[in-house]
């Protein structure tokens, strides 16, 4: 209580009291929005400028507009084209594994038996590990020398020789696509079981005294109620996993040759090795014009199917 | 009816079954990080494929300590991922607070402004942000790393706490203010206290999401005297890629303090990413 409060009202004291409540909400969001302004919104303004500039670090002649040569340079790069189709195929196969595999464990977490507590924190665990951990433990695992995983696909008979996967240039990509499924699966896991621990029990045991089978309950019980949760948390994962650059950069850098490059990590290579921000910033803009592009389809047929039920 | 418990049995045999088989492809990458790192030099090579070692020391663990940079590198992520947590959480309580209790001109865009910073490749910002942060002498320094990284965090970690201030009846507050405190005293007092969960929820997770980064901390600070655990492991395992007894002994040095504060919020987690999801 200072003592300009306790003076009591005053009529000047009236207004700055009012004006005091209306900017309180400001005060309590300012330091949040100052800084995601200042930080992450100045930033991305002028990183889509330089898509249009010729902006290379350590050269001080660099900084001219150039237009659209970059995207000129773009649409010529097999490089580019070779991480874009990676892109895809690293998104797709990671959230798909991910979200089938934390379905799973989602639903057999979700009723009690007996040491369903530390199954779970243990279960979990690997989200706890860092990213880049997990990268660098993965590409140990596939590493001949310290790592059994050559070894036993070796005895399986699936390789012709015990060698490490991630220098295989036609299936290196699948290296960091385990490592993210076994890192990402609690993710989902953690979200689903929660969603349907959220589902009343009266609403199963009306479907059970109906009749319904097992099969039969989950398809017209647990989908529907799930669906809101599932179609927010895959739009968010696809597009935090198109963007996710840590564990390729960590396991392959890209290599080899460039083969496991996707759109996230070459804008790392172009900006961090060949110091080319400008190049790296065009590359960012078309993939950022893409995920935009995706999650609009995907809210609008999210709004066509909820309007359809 | 009388196949019932044979079927009942098989049921549960089947669901301990697939969970015993992800829980070994959960852990099994876990001890095999331990397992090298525990394993003598002269084994290594030798017993490569064995899941324990004929003989196992913390050589690797004292030869990390002493003869390596780790120590300053932890140093350094500590000191980083401590700060960057108590910086977003208090922007995070201040601003979750304000849409929990407010409602004014303007909450609309904020939040619309918070939520697109989850949607965008932060890559994409890498290069600006080495633009803008080296002229104010903020590379290659640890209160750079904290100014950017508490500014990636706040956005989620604003809804964290904003379900947290939701669970909490306004009336606490109300009364209390009739009682003659502020709104920020009543805060401070009454409802802060009451969020303690949330808080160290918020807390452990901006910690661990801050002991994790790595690309902006490899762009920004080069320097071995700024470069957190993330750099210093990548740059070790380029420059020594031959010793991975002591590798494999720093990543699991690494693991520790995260691994703690996921056992202490595992519980809250579940209930603050449902809030996050549902409002996301």
């Amino acid at each position: 209580m200072t003592t300009l409060d306790a003076a009591g009202p005053r009529p000047a004291g009236a207004a700055l009291r009012r004006l005091r409540i209306a900017v309180e909400p400001y005060l309590y969001t300012l330091p949040a929005v100052f800084l995601i302004a200042a930080i992450m919104l100045v930033p991305l303004v002028i990183g889509l400028s330089y898509a249009f500039r010729d902006i290379t670090l350590l050269d001080p002649t660099s900084g001219g507009f150039v237009g659209l040569d970059h995207f000129r340079d773009l649409a010529a790069d097999g490089n580019f084209w070779n991480a874009l189709n990676n892109t895809v195929l690293w998104t797709a196969a990671s959230v798909l594994l991910q979200f089938f595999l934390g379905l799973g464990l989602a639903l057999l977490l979700n009723r009690p038996f007996p040491g369903r507590g530390p199954i779970q924190a243990l279960v979990f665990l690997p989200w706890a590990v860092p990213s880049f951990l997990s990268g660098l433990n993965w590409a140990w695992l596939f590493n001949p020398v310290v790592g059994p995983i050559p070894h036993w696909l070796f005895a399986l008979g699936l390789m012709g020789a015990p060698d490490n996967i991630l220098s295989d240039p036609r299936h290196a990509l699948w290296g960091p696509i385990v490592a993210n499924v076994w890192w990402g699966v609690p993710f989902f896991a953690i979200t689903l079981l929660a969603a349907l621990q959220s589902i009343p029990d009266d609403i199963y045991e009306a479907a059970a005294i109906d009749g319904a089978g097992a099969v039969e309950r989950f398809r017209s019980t647990t989908v529907p109620f799930l669906a809101p949760t599932i179609a927010i948390t895959v739009l968010l994962r696809t597009v935090w996993i198109a963007n996710f650059a840590d564990l390729i950069v960590v396991m392959t850098r890209g290599g080899p040759a460039d083969s496991t490059q996707i759109l996230a990590s070459y804008i790392f290579t172009q900006a961090f090795q060949r110091l080319d921000f400008g190049y790296a910033s065009a590359i960012a803009a078309v993939l950022l014009v893409l995920l935009l592009a995706y999650a609009m389809t995907v809210l609008v047929l999210r709004r066509a199917l909820v309007r359809r039920m | 009816m009388r196949s019932m418990p044979l079927r009942r049995t098989l049921g549960w045999g089947l669901h301990y079954g697939i969970l015993g088989l992800y829980l070994v492809f959960a852990l099994f990458p876990l001890f095999w990080l331990v397992k090298v790192s525990v394993t003598p030099n002269d084994l290594l090579y030798s017993e490569g494929v064995r899941l324990w070692p004929s003989r196992a020391n913390l050589e690797h663990y004292a030869s990390v300590v002493t003869h390596t940079d780790f120590p300053l590198f932890f140093r350094n992520s500590v000191v980083v991922s401590t700060a960057t947590a108590i910086f977003s959480t208090c922007c995070a309580a201040a601003g979750g607070y304000a849409f929990s209790r407010f409602s004014f001109g303007g909450k609309f865009w904020i939040v619309g402004l918070m939520l697109v910073t989850q949607m965008f490749p932060l890559v994409m910002i890498i290069a600006p942000i080495f633009r803008l942060l080296g002229p104010l002498g903020l590379t290659n320094s640890l209160t750079g790393l904290v100014i950017v990284y508490t500014a990636f965090n706040v956005p989620f970690a604003t809804f964290l706490m904003q379900s947290f201030f939701d669970a909490i009846p306004r009336e606490l507050e109300e009364a209390a203010m009739i009682d003659g405190e502020t709104r920020f005293g009543a805060l401070l007092r009454i409802i802060l206290p009451l969020t303690l969960p949330g808080l160290a929820a918020t807390l452990g997770f901006v910690f661990t999401a801050a002991w994790s980064e790595l690309l902006f901390a490899l762009m920004l600070n080069s320097s071995t005297a700024a470069s957190t655990f993330p750099v210093g492991l990548l740059s070790f395992v380029s420059k020594f890629s031959v010793d991975f007894g002591q590798m494999m002994a720093a990543g699991v040095l690494a693991l520790i303090p995260v691994c703690g504060f996921f056992f202490l919020i595992q519980r809250y987690l579940v209930q603050g990413l449902t809030a996050g999801a549902v409002k996301g």
